[in-house]
């Protein structure tokens, strides 16, 4: 099988070297006359991560990860649909701290040779730690660029040795009713789940998160573990996940239970296919300044040599 | 006779009691500039610490609409008020709350026309042939046009009692706000904001129908 290579960057999206000389005057100029000083002070204090957070480091893997600027920590950590915290935005940032993660185990069950509970600590050993910057597209029209720590899932499921009848896995997310303020009201069928078909779950791309920024994982970013799959809408990336099985028929997710003609199973990123009620064509990358442009999505959100093989003569209409 | 005379002087009393047109209109520049608050806000945050948050775009839309619906409901609520407190100049604010409204409704399409469409017409007519709810938000966008336009006093005397009848569109305007507030958050099955926005519609508008005309 062919070696897994990230896409080159277009030759069109890469700024020409006039544009951006004419950016830096633009830049100079702005801080000789002391307006940037006076103006923006603010939206850059955020941009390192919190130096309270324990470390958690990873070898940087360039192979997987993209070259866009990542975005600010505290837009990554302040901006989330973490909707056991409720559905405002800045909630999870809000009422996270509240939610017990250690002790935290992960039971890993159902179409397997080797059901078992993982501890926390355990799976934070199982492989090496890698740091990989993904592109991350939320369903809703916006993006970021992510440096996630993690493994690969496969590294975990190879070790539970799915059965010929693995065909599906499913992802649930904790629920701890106590610590969220979310759960009280019926927007989803709690506890949340999601799932992958077995060769997307499988797929090297598909990392389980533990750290972000080379720190632990805050807990509104889904702590002590989640999945990133880049290639999908964010919400397919199941958050502190407390159980995760193996199934043979495909399983329905909490959005598909919750609003079936506006989520489906794939949700893979694709531009050409709108979400009923808006436009997936373009997306706003936040960090952005206030008057940039939106940026034109891509298909499965640029991973597309690496994943397309998998949804060959599919209708991607029907299976959205 | 001295009863007549009483009651003279207490009816004298209560319309002495009662605030003069010009009275009310000695507070307009204070309302207009408590209408400007949601503007002067944006520019605070904006240059603060927190800044517009991660997703400005979205925030100044958002916020916009609000602001759209608030100043419709404060509209709406200048009747009953004058009824309940017995001071019918106070409908000399009402113009002004009317074209703030407006005026919120007008950022708000231009957030949606630039930061969601980009300026493109053909853009923004897929959008609203294709999305119930913006389609929802022109039908009550359009007469509100109308109304601003037609705000004016030369317009008032040109119209005569169609005026009136024009002007009672707000409460298709009205209700077309919620619906389209709604609609946006059918998505998130987090229908609280548009409820509470409707119960007090329906506060507004109740308030009017049990305090007649005196």
């Amino acid at each position: 099988m062919a070696r897994f290579r990230i896409p080159q960057i277009p030759a069109s999206e890469i700024t020409p070297e006039a544009v951006w000389a004419e950016r830096r005057n633009w830049l100079k100029q702005a801080i000789a006359l002391g307006a940037l000083g006076a103006t923006t002070p603010a939206a850059w204090g955020a941009r390192g991560p919190d130096s309270a957070m324990p470390a958690l480091p990873g070898t940087s893997n360039a192979e997987y990860s993209v070259i866009d600027k990542p975005t600010e920590w505290g837009d990554i950590t302040g901006y989330n649909n973490f909707y056991e915290f409720g559905t405002g935005k800045s909630d999870p940032q809000r009422h996270a701290h509240r939610m017990q993660t250690d002790p935290w185990a992960v039971e890993v069950e159902g179409e397997v040779l080797k059901p078992r509970k993982f501890d926390i600590d355990e799976l934070r050993k199982l492989a090496p730690m890698e740091e990989r910057v993904y592109r991350l597209r939320c369903v809703e029209a916006w993006s970021m660029v992510i440096p996630w720590v993690g493994y690969p899932l496969s590294e975990l499921l190879r070790r539970v040795e799915p059965t010929g009848n693995a065909r599906y896995v499913t992802f649930e997310t904790a629920l701890q009713p106590d610590a969220m303020p979310g759960v009280s009201r019926r927007i989803l069928d709690w506890p949340y789940v999601e799932a992958l078909r077995i060769d997307e779950a499988m797929h090297p791309l598909t990392l389980l998160v533990f750290g972000l920024y080379g720190k632990v994982l805050p807990n509104q970013n889904g702590a002590p573990l989640r999945l990133a799959v880049p290639w999908k809408y964010g919400f397919k990336s199941g958050k502190s996940i407390v159980r995760i099985r193996l199934v043979e028929a495909m399983p329905r997710s909490s959005w598909m239970v919750a609003a079936p003609t506006e989520y489906g199973f794939y949700a893979n990123v694709n531009p050409d296919v709108p979400h009923p009620r808006w436009s997936q064509a373009t997306e706003r990358r936040i960090g952005d300044h206030l008057f940039a442009p939106r940026v034109k999505t891509r298909m499965y959100n640029g991973y597309g040599e690496q994943v397309a093989s998998m949804y060959a003569g599919m209708d991607l209409r029907r299976d959205f | 006779m001295q009863a007549w005379i009483c009651v003279v002087t207490s009816e004298a009393a209560r319309l002495s009691r009662r605030w003069a047109p010009a009275q009310v209109s000695r507070f307009k520049p204070l309302v207009f500039l408590l209408c400007l608050y949601p503007v002067f806000r944006w520019f605070y945050l904006a240059f603060s610490i927190e800044g517009l948050g991660a997703n400005p775009p979205e925030y100044l839309i958002r916020s916009t609409g609000i602001w759209a619906i608030v100043m419709l409901w404060l509209t709406l609520c200048v009747t009953p008020v004058r009824r309940l407190l017995k001071q019918p100049a106070l409908v000399g604010v009402r113009r002004m709350l009317g074209l703030f409204s407006f005026f919120y409704t007008a950022l708000h399409v231009l957030g949606w026309a630039y930061w969601e469409r980009g300026w493109s017409l053909w853009e923004m007519a897929l959008d609203i042939v294709q999305r119930t709810f913006i389609w929802v938000g022109v039908l009550a966008t359009v007469p509100m046009l109308l109304l601003a336009l037609t705000s004016t006093r030369g317009w008032m005397r040109r119209l005569g009692s169609g005026w009136q009848r024009l002007h009672a569109s707000i409460y298709a305007i009205a209700l077309l706000s919620v619906w389209h507030f709604w609609l946006v958050r059918s998505g998130k099955v987090d229908y609280r904001e548009p409820v509470i926005y409707g119960v007090i519609l329906a506060v507004i508008l109740g308030g009017r129908f049990f305090l007649r005309r005196p």
